[in-house]
């Protein structure tokens, strides 16, 4: 096994062109487990520590660009005005040690259904791009075409994450999760919910309840719907218990979960209902404040 | 390969290490700094926690080889330099917060790291941070007592200072 330590970002994406399966490890949360349990050896690591930019973020007019290794921890701490979805998820990764070394960008190159970043990003909107390079280039792939299957994204072999850009909040937005405590768990399933007033959409992000992350499209445009002909994104009054219910089991129609050790299919299917319900409410009564105190 | 970082503000030496291995591994084994303990090996027990460049991790998730040139603080480096115990670990120890002892480097560095950051936490401020360290002893009462301990401690030699 060999490890490579590029001290610039063209220097890793000279090693990656060169031992195209060599892994890329930066926190190493995910990476270690497997080289400790001997999961998968690789031919070679390469360790993206050294590369200081991967772990900036920045904020051009209304989009963040957030470096991949940027840790949940300082997502947490300086970016929950932004992104106040992805900070919250960050906030049910693991444990503080977890979090102050894992970051988004692990997150999307395992693509594991159960990541806590995904149904946050894609929640966030359509507009979510993932920043990948190689030798070849720099290509930004839309969140909606980035997962593909279970634990596979659409990556090529020789490409890193650079960085993830991400809308900067323009209405609230919320993240649920189910586990049996609060820290330490992988999601049984999770939801990330977020309201886009300046678009009139709405975003949805299904987590652990399908072979990848996924978005529920029809209680999304069942919802944009509703709150573009009663005029609700103008008055912020009350969604009513229908509308609420009615997106609830759109959400949970989008999934196709699976039996296994941490939960059922129809548990996954009904907690998805009622984590739908609560974020919708949450955010909604966020959202109708806004409207209220600016009248 | 070899590697060359500084372990509680000396410079240490590893040679043979193997490309896969784990910081933890080389503090045990390599460097003769066994109080970081080895119990679960994927980051949920929080028994192997130290600080890398002053950020409490879990050393069994680090790489070795990512802590070339880098800084470690082990919990032998929580000591007082007259090597006295240190404020942490003289609570945990009056608070009769160690049963069996394993969790406890972890959840000393771990404390330390807390009481940095915010010398008066609140319950729920202690539980969150110590959320990823176990104790199957199920001493948490204790523990609970002791970083509360450590916490007024603290205080009350900051204010004498």
């Amino acid at each position: 096994m060999e490890f490579l330590r590029p001290a610039t970002w063209d220097e890793a994406l000279a090693a990656k062109a060169e031992y195209p399966t060599a892994l890329p490890i930066s926190g190493g949360t995910d990476v270690m487990v497997e080289m400790n349990f001997d999961v998968h050896r690789p031919s070679a690591i390469l360790d993206l520590n050294r590369i200081t930019e991967l772990t900036e973020w920045s904020i051009d007019g209304d989009v963040v660009r957030l470096g991949a290794s940027v840790p949940y921890s300082r997502i947490i701490n300086e970016l929950s005005g932004p992104l106040p979805g992805l900070a919250l998820a960050a906030h049910t990764v693991g444990s503080p040690q977890i979090r102050n070394r894992g970051g988004v960008g692990g997150n999307l190159g395992a693509a594991s259904p159960a990541g806590d970043s995904h149904p946050a990003l894609l929640a966030a909107g359509r507009d979510v791009f993932v920043e990948v390079a190689s030798v070849r280039g720099t290509r930004m792939i839309a969140i909606d075409d980035f997962y593909v299957g279970v634990k596979r994204n659409s990556m090529e072999q020789d490409e890193l994450i650079r960085a993830v850009h991400i809308p900067v909040a323009d209405g609230p937005q919320q993240f649920s999760k189910i586990g049996t405590r609060n820290a330490m768990v992988i999601a049984v399933c999770a939801f990330g919910f977020a309201l886009h007033p300046k678009n009139g959409t709405v975003g949805t992000g299904i987590g652990s309840a399908a072979p990848t992350p996924r978005r529920a499209v029809e209680a999304e445009q069942y919802l944009q719907g509703v709150l573009a002909e009663r005029g609700l994104w103008e008055s912020g009054d009350l969604l009513g218990t229908e509308v609420i219910q009615k997106f609830g089991e759109l959400v949970k129609a989008a999934a196709s979960p699976i039996d296994d050790v941490r939960g059922t299919a129809d548990y996954r299917r009904h907690a998805l209902a009622v984590m739908a319900r609560r974020t919708l409410t949450w955010t909604w009564n966020d959202y109708s404040k806004q409207i209220r105190s600016a009248a | 390969m070899r590697v060359t970082f500084t372990a509680n503000g000396k410079p240490v030496e590893a040679d043979d290490v193997w490309e896969g291995e784990s910081l933890l591994y080389v503090l045990r084994e390599r460097v003769g700094l066994p109080g970081s303990k080895n119990a679960c090996e994927q980051g949920e027990c929080g028994s192997c926690t130290v600080y890398l460049d002053g950020t409490p991790v879990c050393s069994c998730l680090v790489a070795a080889g990512q802590v070339q040139d880098r800084e470690v603080r082990t919990v032998e480096g929580l000591a007082e330099e007259n090597g006295e115990l240190g404020l942490v670990q003289q609570a945990f120890i009056d608070a009769g917060a160690v049963q069996c002892g394993f969790c406890t480097p972890g959840l000393l560095v771990q404390t330390d790291a807390l009481l940095e950051t915010d010398a008066q936490p609140s319950d729920s401020d202690i539980r969150e941070a110590l959320s990823g360290n176990l104790c199957r002893c199920t001493g948490y009462e204790k523990i609970m007592d002791a970083v509360r301990l450590a916490s007024a401690r603290k205080c009350a030699k900051a204010a004498s200072e």
